[in-house]
């Protein structure tokens, strides 16, 4: 079953009298479980891309439906609870909230869906924390975790709501290539164990393999390549 | 709405809002200091009138409001005594002197009011005799205590303390209240070039209904200016001056501190954009956000009313006594309800900040 499905996004920027189009009439769907790898030079239009599917950006034309749920003609309000709700996102920076344990920040999610933080996410959270390997840093702050255990950590804060669909930006930029590999191979686990859906913008080809599929954007165009070994 | 998140910031990074708690500390104790000194001031300067169980103060027309320069005669006496609506007069009468007090080097300040009837607090001029009177409580501070006879003046005219009263000083002197007779006995023997004949006194207090200003000013053709008690508070010398100084150091230090909440959450919000685009992408709303940053400044506020308080109070306690400070719970209300609108105010400045900040921005930015 689909959980994305984007068809005919266009999405054109103004400045001044030119147009610059960063998407041209995209059409992409990804199914439950299924990982699409998105690969495109910088400024191919890759985090536009995923900006609209994760409802961070509305699309110039074109349809949106996440987990059957048509987020097109959505505004800023119902954008942020569909956020909240169906898709996690795992930034390329390092982004958790540097006050907060590795737990509180899985705990986030649930405070700002107006969650009390009560007994059940916490064992969620640890659940999940122990699945990624950081049964023992749960009260570690950020600054006391390397970059390999920080990006789990955000891993886990995107997949805390159990979202249908997960939105990866270059998640292993920052990490060499065997914690980048640890990483993917971690990512590739959990998406399969929870039948979730995840499109994973990368330049680094050594990780595609990690994909059950390769989108190619170039200039705003997707072309997809056959179904990697 | 859970705001555990800026609230767990707050206890966790402290030191963070250091600078902005000390710096809002330092303006509470100010704001209670200025307050406290305008309130010491005006308390010490109108407590004889304000005490006045009366509607209105009769002054003569021509002495534009003051008790020393005004002067009230039996006739126009009985002009007002005539007047509809009026069911009381009684005369009033004030001469600020130096006291020689028993046992004490320095002479003490005091205020001789004359009165016959007994403002709020002060016994029936009836339980005076002659020589007698009741003082205020302020006095204790200069030595004098109850029996004690003071001499009045270069006269020396012997007034015997026989009670307390309280929060009636004139004029930053502590005020005693005697009879008529005295009053004129001392101010005849002590200030022969400003002599009352025995029927005059200074003002009139009247009790009464209906507008009795107008109708007493009317009915003596002119002779009097009558006032209500609340602007004869204000005709005092210095109070209303005092009043509006002391309220527009206190507004400006308000300014101040909207200034400092404005332009430390600002700089917070600024180094906060960051993550406020990573906590919008996973579903904080704006108003949310918002609202911590409110939620802080209003903590910090809090925190820095409570220190600020403490050392206002710890200040006012090691002052020598002549220092007009009067930290009235009023004051302490006022302040902190100020404090408060300032502090949001204040933090509103980051709104606008807030948000414009861009979910979308957090993706695609490496650092």
């Amino acid at each position: 079953m689909t959980v994305l499905d984007m068809r005919d996004v266009r999405k054109v920027y103004r400045s001044g009298d030119a147009e610059v189009v960063a998407l041209d009439h995209a059409t992409l769907a990804v199914d439950h479980g299924e990982i699409v790898a998105l690969l495109g030079p910088s400024g191919s239009g890759k985090t536009t891309l995923l900006s609209i599917a994760g409802g961070l950006l509305a699309p110039t034309e074109g349809s949106v439906v996440v987990d059957g749920e048509d987020i097109t003609g959505h505004d800023a309000r119902r954008l942020t609870a569909f956020r909240r709700e169906h898709v996690g996102f795992v930034f390329q920076s390092v982004n958790l909230v540097p006050f907060l344990t590795a737990e509180e920040n899985l705990l986030v999610v649930d405070e700002l869906g107006g969650g009390k933080g009560g007994r059940a996410a916490r064992e969620r959270a640890r659940a999940l924390l122990d699945e990624l390997g950081l049964a023992a840093r749960g009260s570690n702050m950020p600054s006391q975790l390397s970059g390999g255990e920080r990006q789990r950590v955000a891993i886990g804060r995107a997949l805390f709501n159990n979202p249908g669909l997960v939105l990866f930006d270059e998640p292993t930029s920052a990490l060499d290539t065997q914690l980048g590999e640890q990483v993917m191979e971690l990512i590739r686990r959990e998406m399969k164990a929870r039948d979730t859906a995840a499109v994973i913008v990368t330049h680094d080809t050594r990780m595609t393999h990690y994909a059950d599929r390769v989108v190619r954007i170039v200039d705003g165009r997707l072309t997809a390549d056959p179904v990697p070994a | 709405m859970s705001l555990k998140l800026p609230l767990r910031e707050l206890r966790r990074r402290p030191t963070r809002f250091l600078v902005a708690t000390v710096v809002l500390a330092f303006l509470s104790t100010l704001l209670l200091f200025l307050g406290g000194l305008l309130d010491g001031l005006y308390l010490g300067s109108t407590g004889a009138i304000r005490a006045q169980d009366a509607d209105v103060i009769v002054y003569s027309s021509t002495a534009r409001d003051s008790f020393l320069r005004s002067r009230i005669t039996a006739d126009v006496r009985s002009e007002v005594d005539a007047v509809d609506g009026v069911d009381a007069v009684g005369g009033l009468g004030f001469v600020l002197l130096g006291a020689d007090v028993p046992g004490e080097a320095d002479p003490a300040d005091v205020a001789i009011a004359g009165y016959e009837l007994a403002p709020k607090g002060v016994p029936e001029v009836s339980s005076l005799y002659d020589g007698q009177g009741v003082a205020d409580r302020r006095l204790e501070d200069q030595g004098v205590g109850v029996g004690d006879t003071l001499l009045i003046g270069p006269a020396k005219t012997e007034v015997t303390v026989v009670g307390w009263v309280e929060d009636t000083a004139y004029l930053q002197q502590g005020t005693i209240w005697v009879n008529l007779a005295t009053w004129r006995q001392v101010q005849n023997a002590n200030r022969p070039d400003a002599a009352v004949a025995d029927d005059v006194v200074q003002a009139l207090v009247v009790r009464g209904s209906g507008d009795l200003a107008a109708a007493i000013d009317t009915a003596t053709g002119g002779a009097t200016s009558t006032l209500t008690v609340e602007e004869a508070v204000l005709a005092l010398p210095g109070v209303e001056q005092q009043n509006s100084t002391f309220n527009q150091i206190i507004y400006s230090t308000l300014v101040v501190v909207l200034a400092v909440v404005g332009l430390f959450f600002s700089l917070l919000t600024l180094e906060r954009l960051g993550l406020y685009g990573v906590l919008k992408a996973v579903g904080a709303s704006s108003g949310r956000l918002f609202a911590g940053v409110v939620l802080q400044a209003v903590v910090v506020t809090i925190v820095a009313f409570v220190a600020g308080s403490a050392l206002a109070m710890a200040a006012a306690a090691a002052l020598p006594s002549g220092v007009p400070l009067q930290l009235e719970p009023s004051r302490f209300v006022f302040t902190f309800t100020a404090l408060l609108v300032a502090s949001v105010l204040g933090s509103a400045i980051s709104l606008r900040k807030v948000l414009r900040v861009d979910p979308a921005a957090a993706i695609g930015t490496s650092s």
